[in-house]
């Protein structure tokens, strides 16, 4: 396709977001974009085409033809690629394909399954439960996302991986710039190599010491590193991944979840009266918010048929995992939250060989954190309107940046 | 109902775990799906459906 004809495609993520927290694009967006396969444009001059349709989705996710690797030619980006050493790329298994990504998954897969997360659980209470008491103590009124929806996977993450939670302001504040697509290339090179170094000197440090820690950190230094299994700066960039992800996606969530439930008198109510409907409430939620907007990039590798289209090797894909998740064929009146919806078919977590690892671990986080808030603060209420909250229209991880509430 | 798993191809996401935990289950030394029964009690066939269905890596097989 050439560049003339490139600029009347649409914009790719769109820019207008005037539409709410909880729309996912404008009504004349979405007519544009809800293709079912649309050919778009993208900040870096690229295009893609957008696939939007459940059943496209996880056909596209699932397909061993396609790239998650963001070096390779032609790759559509969402934004321009600092310029990488080998260095920088080590460990980041969310971006290999094939063996390179396995190798590396596999050594974290036991980790975060279903009955590990169930043995943290006390921990994820705890940790709530301090929270918790931390925002009563801070008001009443205060900006729940700073009192509560950050610091609560923060911790946890931070305790799992054996990361000093001390050190929060300054991962914290990097962990936005990586995920800010408008954010300026030198920027975020700057502050992944700090992230990287932060994170090499406390591998270093665990190498050196007589360490007996049980943190995930120092499990991975003993039982790979020192095998010569994993590299250093293998381990780094795992580490990296797990943090970022680990805080910025599920403290998005509890925020806008919050929000949602406030709306409507007697969500909170309900939750409180029957806390063991959660789990399938905390599936809606994901369902209906799909914090990771503007979707999954993909390469083509080999020529395939989604939806209808022929997308040829060499052409990128983006796979809408919130628009999919709003697919009226799957879901009915999809673009309504409906507390009692069987969403268990959501896509919020991607599909395929990198659907999020730590998915059991935001679950139990969402769904002990929203118990006890409702359980605390029986009066909660927010002091502003979901058209003013101030929302995150540049990260790749959709949020609130505050959310002032009363109790 | 016949079930057979594909360890090759397995992620370790746990979903089948959460939709049959009497027939799935996740390995503690590498968190890869364990199937506990080749053969669903009548009552876990849709369950074992939706497993099959939600598996991202299509790693369940049903005949
Ligand atoms: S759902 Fe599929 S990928 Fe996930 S643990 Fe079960 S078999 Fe493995």
């Amino acid at each position: 396709m050439t560049a003339t004809a490139a600029t009347d495609l649409p914009l790719w993520p769109p820019t207008n977001p005037d539409h709410g927290p909880f729309a996912l694009l404008d009504e004349a967006e979405r007519g544009r974009l809800a293709g079912p396969v649309t050919r778009v444009r993208l900040a870096t001059g690229s295009t893609a085409w957008l696939v939007t349709r459940h059943a496209d989705v996880r056909q596209l996710l699932r397909h061993p033809g396609l790239s998650a690797n963001f070096e390779k030619p032609g790759f559509p980006l969402l934004r321009p690629l600092p310029p990488q050493s080998e260095v920088d790329r080590q460990g980041g298994f969310i971006r290999m394909d094939g063996d390179e990504h396995t190798r590396l998954r596999r050594m974290l897969t036991a980790e975060f399954m279903i009955k590990n997360v169930r043995r943290i659980e006390p921990l994820i209470q705890r940790t709530v439960d301090e929270s918790l008491d931390d925002l009563q103590a801070a008001g009443p009124p205060a900006d729940l996302v700073e009192a509560f929806a950050l610091p609560v996977p923060s911790m946890v993450i931070c305790h799992l991986l054996g990361v000093p939670y001390a050190d929060h302001a300054f991962f914290q504040a990097r962990s936005r710039t990586l995920l800010d697509r408008t954010a300026p290339v030198d920027r975020v090179r700057t502050e992944v190599r700090e992230l990287r170094d932060y994170l090499r000197e406390l591998i270093v440090a665990r190498q050196t010491g007589a360490d007996a820690s049980t943190d995930l950190i120092s499990r991975l230094v003993r039982d790979r590193v020192a095998t010569g299994q994993l590299s250093v700066d293998e381990l780094v960039g795992m580490a990296l991944l797990l943090l970022v992800a680990g805080h910025e996606t599920t403290a998005n969530m509890i925020g806008l979840s919050t929000l949602l439930l406030l709306r409507e008198p007697g969500r909170l109510d309900a939750l409180r009266e029957n806390p063991d409907r959660a789990p399938a409430l905390v599936e809606e939620l994901l369902r209906y918010l799909s914090v990771v907007r503007t979707g999954l990039p993909r390469l083509a590798l080999e020529d395939i048929e989604i939806g209808g289209r022929l997308i040829r090797a060499g052409e990128g894909v983006i796979a809408v995992l919130s628009l999919a998740n709003r697919d009226p064929e799957v879901f009915g009146a999809a673009d309504e939250f409906d507390p009692y919806q069987q969403a268990h078919q959501h896509l919020a977590f991607g599909f395929g060989v990198h659907q999020c690892i730590g998915q059991p671990l935001a679950r139990a986080e969402l769904r002990i954190a929203l118990v006890e808030l409702a359980r605390r603060f029986p009066g909660l209420r927010t002091t502003a309107t979901p058209e003013q909250v101030s929302t995150r229209d540049t990260s790749v991880v959709f949020g609130l940046n505050s959310l002032p509430v009363t109790w | 109902m016949r079930i057979e798993v594909d360890r090759d191809r397995c992620c370790g996401s746990g979903n089948c775990v959460l939709a049959a935990p009497e027939v799935f289950d996740q390995d503690e030394a590498d968190g890869l799906v364990l199937l506990l029964r080749a053969a669903p009690p009548p009552e876990a066939v849709d369950r074992v459906r939706r497993a099959a269905d939600v598996c991202p890596a299509g790693a369940i097989r049903l005949t």
